[in-house]
This record gives structure tokens, sequence and C-alpha cells, in this order.
């Protein structure tokens, strides 16, 4: 497993080869980059600030990977979120999940991302025409997120 | 007295001003830390006012406002969070 907060970008097939080096049990593995938009809420967004709670942030992140990992036998995760300034086409997060067939590995890979985007100690702040603003939170991540409970 | 580190993040830091102070706290519940900052009036009445949401974590944790807070404890306050 590896969860990692940092401010550089990352590399998704670099993530992937490493996951996969030097063993041959793995079947399947499902990845989710999430970009950073030049649009939301009908502005522009010039660039966007993440900002987030250290040590909370890792914890959090673990306890999702944690729950992911009851749920489906995955034999590994990568997590990646960025922090600080990005701009428009930026990477801004990378979920990974190897395990022996797909359905896990997708499953588990959305999994993740729904109860990261709701868990996970990170604030968006976007620079607009307009001015800065912070974003806020939408129901439809709780929803996402709620969904997994009725499984 | 239970001397507690509250942070804030986002919003809230921008709001109030600071994004941590050390508290001498006299009260048993995350509701009664809230009640407190409350009564500060302006921003914090505002954000804190039940018109805004916001969240508690209690030494990491996100909690329920009824939460005993444990002696020397870290209490966070934050918006609903937006990463992804």
């Amino acid at each position: 497993m590896k969860i990692l907060v940092q401010g550089d970008a990352f590399d998704l097939g670099a993530e992937v080869d490493a996951m996969r080096h030097g063993r041959t049990d793995i079947g399947a593995i499902a990845s989710f980059v999430g970009l950073a938009r030049d649009m939301n809420e009908g502005s522009g967004v010039a660039a966007m600030t993440l900002e987030h709670y250290p040590g909370m942030t890792e914890n959090a992140l673990g306890k999702v990977v944690d729950d992911a990992c009851a749920r489906w036998p995955l034999l590994d995760v990568t997590v990646i979120h960025r922090v600080g300034r990005l701009l428009p086409g930026d990477p801004i997060v990378l979920v990974a999940v190897a395990s022996s067939h797909r359905g896990e590995a997708f499953a588990a890979c959305e999994f993740i991302m729904d109860y990261l985007k709701t868990r996970a100690p990170f604030w968006k702040r976007e620079e607009t025409p307009e001015g800065a603003r912070w974003v806020e939170a939408r129901a439809s991540d709780e929803d996402a997120a709620a969904r997994w409970l009725a499984d | 007295m239970n001397t507690l580190r509250v942070l804030y993040f986002a919003r809230l830091r921008e709001r109030f001003g600071m994004a941590e102070e050390t508290l001498e706290f006299s009260g048993a519940t995350a509701a009664d830390l809230v009640a407190t900052l409350h009564a500060r009036g302006g921003a914090w009445a505002e954000e804190l006012g039940g018109s805004r949401t916001f969240r508690v974590a209690v030494n990491q944790d996100v909690v329920a406002l009824d939460t005993p807070l444990p002696e020397r404890a870290e209490v966070a306050l934050f918006p609903p969070v937006t990463g992804g």
C-alpha cells in the first residue's frame, strides 16, 4: 500500500509499473486520475489551491484504503493526492488498485474515490474572474459515497 | 481546565484570521467548545451559528457534537471537504 500527499506531479505509468514490478499474481490494475478543470459552477477557473490537514489527511486516506481492503481481496493500492497551487489540466489525484480480477479492481477504485471525496480533509480554493472562492461540497458526492453503504 | 489545541482550516481559517490557537476550556463536549467560540460574535457567530455547515474533528477523527473532549485534545473545525 502506498499513500502520499505531495506538491509534486505524479506519473501514472511509473506508479502502475512499480505496483506490478516483480510479481505475477496481479490479474488487473484499475486506475483513476482526477484533473483540475478550467470551468466550475459557470465560471472560468484560472488556478486552484488545495489545502489539507497534515496528519489527519494521511490517516483518513489510510482508513479509506483499509475499508476497501476489508470489502474486496486487493493485492495493492496506491493513492497520491496533490496539495498546493494547481493549474487547469494538472493532475490532482491518482488511485490505482491491483487485484486478481477486474471486478474488484474497478469497484475498489471507484469506492476509494467516493470515500476520499467525502472523508479526506482537503479543500479547494479556486481563482476565477470574479475573485477567489472556496469550493462548496456537493450533495452528489455524499450520495455517491452513501451508495456503498447499501451494498 | 482542559488545555486544547484548536485548528481552523480553509474558509474558517480565513474568516477567523487564524490557523490555530491554544484554549483553556472548562466545558465538556465539542458542542460546548463551539458555543464558546460562537460567543465571540462576528465571523465566529456567522460561521458557527447554524446557517453554515462545518465539521469538528477530535484528535483527527470527525466526531458528533455531543462527543466529550479528552484532556489536551487536538480539535479542528473545518468546512465539508472538497478534495479529489
